[in-house]
């Protein structure tokens, strides 16, 4: 007798298995499509027409974009480090001390993850080019400045939220330990604190890193002519055609960010089995 | 009379109301029940006792529909339920958590099945007051449940279920959730309730003293499959197997070997004991064939230390007796119990109600004493 | 919270709260200051502003033209969120039911799409809705095919198959946004759902209750919480979105982000621009007042104390 679903198995009712596969189908349809067409040796870009990567030898040779990607990876790099020092910085201190206005603090320091994009954007322009105008005559990397600046601003704040989820977890009782045992506030810091909270610092510093390669409105607003990133670069190029060099490009960032995702979990894993 | 252990089955009366054939239930490849057959009579108050993990709350939730068996049917009051989801049986169930829905107040939840029967409001609010003054909720209507204590929830659990006057309640682990004070008292309510109800109760549970409490049958319940069924003192009394005996109350288990066999009498040698096993009736075997003796600690008696052994009633003298030193004493008010330990190093257990105010010092630790039972106390087991 | 040695921890304190507090306010707080400030001012000249506390900006916000672009950003925005939800919430279900060892799995299917750039996902549905994309392809497949079918079978052929405009309109921005969305929403109906003990939908099972009962009877009410979080954490990004309008709208389907982009890159109207900025600002922090207020003091979802 074949064994009948029981009343809480909803995932055997062939509705729910219909429904899931027609929203993962939906969801990444459109990805594998584009990916599979980066290889796509027509410019019409539907019908299949042979492989190549011709498309991707192009794109290599796009100095533009290249210096693009390069933007990128600076700044994701260098705004993921400052966002990792203050985003740990703020979450300790969050959690550990209670002292007046905190909770305006607490809110302050949200305030960049709910406030809108283009908000934000807007206002990233108006201080970079009004208030503390930035040079624009700059020498690599410091005319990423502005950009690394208005990056930091919107990643640190995740980055708290991820090392706070991670300190709820901490026994005080270790730290405590290791003031008994001697050891200064920095000390106690540095080889108590620190280690706890390594897993949530791996997954901050992928979330920053992510975030600031993929930013788009924010850096829009700005990067000027001289400072573009990946994914303004992309845009003006889907604003005027749709060619599969563009499909090459969205699928080396895809393979990145996937590539990324996957060196966090193992090195999260590893880690949180450490800790 | 054979005293080697029978179960004592009620005497079929109508049929029974319930009636699990050949159950099987597989997760994967673990098989959590093994074969089950059980009858249940209309009226009793039932219990599935044993371990975790015996497979007796899988049982339940089958019956309940929340499961569904890989093989096997589910008659109920003539009715294979085998198609039947749970919503649509005549059965009802107290969860272990009582499952008290926390949005809704104590009232609400009560008249929820109502509700859902399409009963009218002014009829369901009188059988909803009904229902809480059953379980003494009734000044606790309109509270939310969060506002209740534990057992106050596992009444609203009851009335909720009972309101809609199925033939069969379930009741998973009722109270084990409960303190030891409000457990014994709610182990007497659950058994009036039921009477009063006169539907027929089926409670999962892994107390004993709670199953033979409250229960008119038991059927225990190991790896699966039943390893007996029968009244709460048929359980005690006759167990079966090792197994049974162990699980239910504490029993001393001595290894032995059948040395005599008469059509009146037997005798056990066993390892552990210097003196023989005296039996005043037939066992059914071979001579020489490996067996337990099982005694219960209530059935020895403790006599001050002398030169010969003593007599016990029923029994060849030199037999049903042992040497030991009291190592270990447990006061626990009503009883004592007495560990005693035996030339040969092993521990045994043997409880004397306190009949009198004093004489609590009559036998002290590290003095040496006899233990004895009667012939018609060792219960013997083959497997 | 262990209280260190008092002068060790002061300086600690000092040296963890100031960085974060200061960058906040520096390159956060006060350029959000400068804007609303100049939402209160007026273009001097072609490239000053002069702050002189007028509304003149806010007034022109409300003009017919500006709020119904408004009105229109929250009607996408709207929809956009009850499709996430209808959507979503089967999915959230199906994880939550789902054998342990899939679970992780599942979560991490939905939310790598979201992991993936805005742009490229976008950009991705322009293949899908245009005129001559994936979508419409496969329709005139279909349509051709079922048109050679009415014909073998002696009805009459369907005439030619007239591609559907899935792009550049209000049509493709919902689909777009509801695309980009979906993996936040599934995330805190996930958390909600999970929450729940399980053993009060078999309660409701055992009581006479269907499925569809059960699920807006007990699980509905006591998974709220978490879908007013998803609700909002949708509504939000949704209401200030910018690309998805910009690559899939037509010339009629701007929402609010597109016509501030507009007057600070293109119409040189910073002080308008601002105030219009600001109002978003208003609008999401309502939005997350009520729902700060629509979860208060709710109970555990769920759990027996």
């Amino acid at each position: 007798m074949k064994d009948r679903a029981a009343p809480l198995e909803y995932n055997r009712l062939w509705q729910m298995r219909l429904w899931l596969f027609a929203v993962f189908f939906f969801l990444y349809a459109p990805l594998v499509a584009l990916v599979a067409f980066s290889f796509n040796d027509s410019k019409r870009n539907i019908v299949w027409k042979g492989f190549t990567t011709k498309y991707y030898a192009q794109l290599f040779q796009n100095q533009d974009l290249m210096i693009a990607f390069g933007n990128s990876i600076t700044i994701a790099l260098v705004a993921t480090l400052v966002s990792l020092v203050l985003g740990a910085l703020a979450a300790v201190m969050l959690w550990r001390f209670r002292f007046p206005g905190k909770l305006a603090v607490e809110g302050a320091l949200s305030l960049p993850i709910v406030v809108p994009e283009i908000c934000m954007g807007v206002a990233m322009l108006v201080f970079f080019s009004r208030v503390v105008p930035w040079p624009n005559d700059l020498v690599w990397p410091f005319s990423l400045g502005a950009i690394i600046i208005a990056h930091v601003s919107f990643c640190f704040p995740f980055v708290a939220m991820v090392v706070r989820a991670r300190l709820a977890s901490f026994n005080n009782e270790q730290e405590e330990a290791a003031r008994d045992l001697g050891a200064s506030d920095w000390q106690a810091f540095r080889d108590v604190l620190i280690p706890h909270i390594r897993p949530a610092l791996i997954a901050g510093a992928l979330l920053s890193f992510t975030l600031s390669l993929d930013d788009f409105v924010i850096t829009f607003f700005t990067s000027g002519p001289n400072t573009v990133t990946f994914p303004v670069k992309v845009y003006s190029m889907v604003r005027f055609s749709v060619t599969p060099e563009v499909n090459a490009a969205s699928t080396m960032l895809i393979v990145l960010t996937v590539v990324l995702m996957v060196v966090g979990v193992v090195l999260q894993n590893r880690s949180e089995r450490k800790a | 009379m054979n005293m080697v252990s029978t179960s004592h089955h009620p005497k079929a009366a109508a049929k029974p109301i319930i009636s699990f054939r050949s159950i099987v239930k597989k997760f994967g490849s673990m098989v959590a029940v093994d074969n089950v057959s059980l009858d249940v009579e209309a009226g009793e108050f039932f219990a599935l006792l044993g371990p975790s993990g015996c497979g007796k709350t899988t049982l339940l939730r089958m019956l309940a529909g929340l499961e569904v068996p890989s093989e096997g049917e589910i008659i109920l009051d003539g009715q294979d339920m085998g198609a039947i989801p749970p919503n649509k049986r005549p059965v009802n169930m107290v969860f272990q958590s009582y499952a008290v829905f926390p949005h809704m107040s104590v009232a609400d939840n009560v008249a929820y099945g109502l509700k859902i029967d399409g009963v009218a409001k002014p009829d369901r609010d009188l059988r909803v007051a009904e229902a809480l003054e059953l379980v003494q909720l009734g000044h606790l209507a309109a509270r939310m449940p969060d506002q209740l204590s534990g057992g106050q929830r596992q009444r609203v659990a009851l009335a909720r279920a009972l309101i809609k006057k199925p033939k069969v309640l379930l009741l998973d682990e009722p109270l084990s959730a409960l303190d030891a004070k409000l457990r014994e008292a709610m182990r007497f309510e659950l058994s009036q309730l039921q009477q009063k109800v006169g539907i027929t109760f089926i409670m999962v549970t892994h107390d004993q003293d709670e199953a033979l409490a409250i229960a008119s049958r038991i059927a225990v319940m190991n790896k699966g499959s039943i390893a007996q069924l029968g009244t709460p003192s048929d359980l005690y009394e006759f167990p079966a197997s090792r197994f049974v005996a162990d699980f239910i109350g504490s029993v001393n288990m001595f290894e032995g070997r059948l040395v005599k066999d008469e059509p009146d009498e037997a005798i056990v040698k066993c390892a552990e004991l210097d003196h023989a096993v005296y039996l005043p009736h037939a066992v059914p075997g071979k001579i020489d064939m490996p067996l337990w003796v099982a005694v219960r600690p209530e059935k020895m008696t403790l006599h001050k230390d002398a030169p010969e052994p003593p007599q016990v009633p029923e029994c060849k003298p030199g037999t049903n007796v042992v040497k030991g030193v009291i190592k270990e004493i447990s006061y626990l008010g009503d009883i004592s119990i007495f560990h005693v330990e035996t030339a040969g190093g092993r521990l045994i257990r043997v409880s004397r109600p306190n009949r009198s105010r004093w004489d609590q010092e009559n036998f002290g630790w590290n003095e040496p004493v006899w233990v004895s039972w009667a012939g018609s106390s060792p219960v013997v087991l083959l497997s | 919270m262990a209280i260190s040695r008092l002068e060790q921890s002061k300086l600690t304190f000092w040296l963890t709260v100031l960085p974060p507090v200061v960058w906040v306010g520096i390159f956060f707080i006060l350029p959000l200051g400068i804007i609303w400030g100049y939402s209160f001012g007026d273009n001097d000249g072609l490239t000053e502003v002069v702050i002189n506390g007028t509304f003149s900006n806010y007034a022109r916000a409300f003009d017919p033209l500006y709020l119904q672009i408004f009105g229109k950003s929250i009607f996408v925005a709207g929809v956009t969120t009850l499709l996430c939800l209808i959507i979503g919430f089967p999915v959230a279900l199906a994880i939550v039911f789902a054998h342990e060892k899939w679970r992780p799995w599942m979560l991490l299917l939905v939310m790598l799409p979201f992991w993936t750039n805005l742009l490229i996902r976008t950009y991705a549905l322009i293949a899908v809705l245009r005129t001559e994309g994936y979508a419409n392809f496969t329709l005139r497949y279909l349509w051709d095919g079922a048109s050679w079918f009415s014909a073998f079978v002696g009805l009459a052929p369907f005439g030619e198959f007239q591609p559907l405009a899935l792009l550049y309109n209000n049509f493709a921005v919902v689909f777009g946004l509801v695309y980009v969305h979906l993996p936040f929403m599934v995330l805190p109906l996930y958390a909600a759902l999970d929450r729940l003990d399980k053993s009060l939908i078999e309660a409701s099972l055992d009581l006479g209750a269907g499925h569809l009962r059960t699920l807006f009877s007990i699980v509905v009410p006591l998974a709220l919480p978490g879908i007013v979080s998803g609700v909002i954490i949708t509504f939000i990004p949704a209401l200030g979105a910018y690309l998805t309008p910009d690559l899939l709208g037509g010339t009629d389907s701007q929402m609010i982000a597109n016509v501030i982009e507009r007057q600070f890159k293109r119409a040189n109207d910073w002080p308008f621009g601002a105030a219009l900025s600001f109002l978003l600002m208003y609008a999401t922090f309502i939005a997350i007042a009520m729902r700060a207020y629509l979860t208060r003091g709710k109970a555990v979802d769920g759990h027996h104390v």
